[in-house]
């Protein structure tokens, strides 16, 4: 079975110069949980926007379950890899709840019940059944990011990759959102500053700083390790 | 701040708030177009016009008063019309003192015509929203054939405008904590609000076009490549469309008598 993620020495830069990732490589395997750790413009969202074909490598390459991310299977690796983007304002573009859920899935061609059926048990599965024909603007911040959370599950990823998923959130909803994501049994790849949160629910951490990989291993021996996370402007959890 | 956009809508549990929106939808269109068809100066027929719209207003529980007040909103654009009083050509009724404008029944009976449809029109306008939820105007709306990339526009504008308002006030908001000013210093001159207002609209719109782009990434995303889609609606319910030939029927009587 090929690796979820592939990473093979990755490099971008966005127009203007500023080099973002810098000779990435990382392989993560299927089910594994993995958080993203590191400064702010260490390159922690850059490189999720290159899991799915959002921002393309200048050099290297990146594979999803086996499957380059390129052209021809840009389709099938968007329904595969399920981007939690970090403001559920971006994420929740249409007015109602439900529409946003059924987005995915009706766009990946699937027959009306279907889409149907799934919107319903995403919906379920966040706990958010009873909004599906609310006004997205007038959830609060945690309802807004479970239901965005929803809306890219209801495409059966097998991969979840999720920007900031607890910034702003109070304890409670937080707490909502870290035990909804221990449920799960999809790989998860999480950007995070939530130093707790990733000693918590990821058995793995990769810790990013400058646009490189600087450290990955077991969470337990990175976020215990306090000179390594001193030097990378990161705080014991 | 949190501004809310249900504000048009009125939640309530009547037939006509029951009833399907694509049914709803063009029953008001063709209300509003029996209205603009009626001739200029029968009055009689504007206020039958007005005792069908109040009827539906009660059967849909809402305070008339509401669906009056309103259709107001429709005066400023009537008032544009003022000027047919001056120039329709007629018998004078009297004159403008010191600018001798004659002000002619003729004139008169046109104006006063189309305020009371403009009126009409609006509150038919103003319970249609009051009894359907805009997003469920929407959808039929794109059910009755719109372009769904017309109703992709104002679906985005639906979900976004009240994002932008509440990223407005909190600016507005960050600008006064900020604007101290020493007692014995002159106020602030009109210009340089007029820069600092100035300054924010740029900001705002900035701002639009990177979430325009965060939002366009979050479509890719999810699949999108280009197409509108929507779920097959479900059948039209019999009832609903007898429903809603009645009123049609209704208002489509008034104006054939009115044109006898």
């Amino acid at each position: 079975m090929p690796p979820e993620i592939l990473i093979d020495d990755l490099s971008f830069s966005y127009p203007g110069g500023t080099r973002a990732l810098d000779s990435i490589s990382l392989s993560i395997e299927p089910a594994e949980r993995v958080a993203l750790v590191g400064p702010n413009g260490a390159g922690k969202s850059t490189l999720l926007l290159q899991l799915n074909g959002l921002l393309r490598p200048a050099q290297g390459r990146v594979l999803i379950g086996g499957l380059a991310v390129e052209e021809p299977h840009l389709g099938t690796i968007r329904a595969r890899v399920g981007m939690l983007f970090q403001n559920p304002d971006d994420q929740l573009f249409n007015p109602r709840v439900f529409d946003d859920v059924a987005f995915g899935p009706l766009h990946m061609g699937l027959p009306a019940d279907e889409v149907r059926a799934r919107a319903d048990a995403a919906l379920q599965a966040v706990g958010m059944a009873a909004y599906a024909g609310h006004i997205s603007h007038h959830l609060s911040l945690g309802q807004k990011k479970r239901a965005a959370i929803a809306s890219v599950l209801s495409m059966s990823p097998s991969l979840l990759a999720l920007d900031e998923p607890t910034s702003g959130l109070d304890p409670r909803a937080r707490r909502q959102l870290i035990d909804l994501l221990a449920g799960m049994s999809v790989t998860l790849l999480c950007a995070t500053h939530d130093m707790r949160m990733a000693a918590e629910l990821f058995e793995r951490t990769v810790i990013m700083d400058g646009g490189r990989v600087v450290a990955d291993g077991p969470s337990a021996r990175l976020l215990a390790d306090e000179a390594l996370l001193a030097a990378h402007g990161l705080e014991h959890p | 701040m949190h501004i809310h956009i249900a504000d048009a809508y009125h939640e309530a549990a009547s037939p006509l708030h029951r009833l399907d929106a694509r049914v709803k939808v063009p029953v008001a269109l063709a209300l509003i177009l029996c209205i603009s068809l009626a001739p200029t100066g029968v009055f009689g027929v504007y206020v039958a016009y007005f005792a069908l719209i109040m009827a539906l207003a009660v059967l849909a529980r809402l305070e008339p008063g509401l669906v009056l007040r309103r259709s107001l909103v429709a005066l400023p654009f009537a008032g544009a019309a003022a000027a047919l009083i001056f120039t329709v050509p007629g018998q004078t009724l009297a004159r403008v003192p010191l600018l001798s404008w004659a002000i002619s029944v003729e004139g008169l009976l046109r104006f006063s015509s189309i305020v009371f449809k403009s009126l009409l029109a609006a509150q038919a306008a103003v319970l249609l929203l009051a009894v359907t939820r805009f997003t469920d105007t929407l959808w039929a709306l794109g059910e009755l054939r719109m372009p769904r990339t017309l109703v992709g526009i104002v679906s985005f504008m639906l979900r976004y405008l009240f994002v932008l308002a509440d990223e407005a006030g909190r600016m507005a908001r960050a600008r006064e904590a900020r604007s101290a000013s020493l007692e014995d210093r002159q106020r602030r001159s009109i210009l340089f609000e007029a820069r600092t207002t100035g300054r924010m609209i740029g900001a705002l719109i900035v701002r639009s076009i990177e979430r325009s782009e965060r939002v366009y990434n979050a479509m890719l995303a999810r699949g999108y490549d280009g197409r509108s889609l929507a779920l097959d609606a479900p059948p039209l319910p019999v009832r609903d469309v007898i429903a809603g030939l009645g009123v049609t029927l209704a208002a489509a009587a008034i104006l054939a008598v009115s044109l006898l």
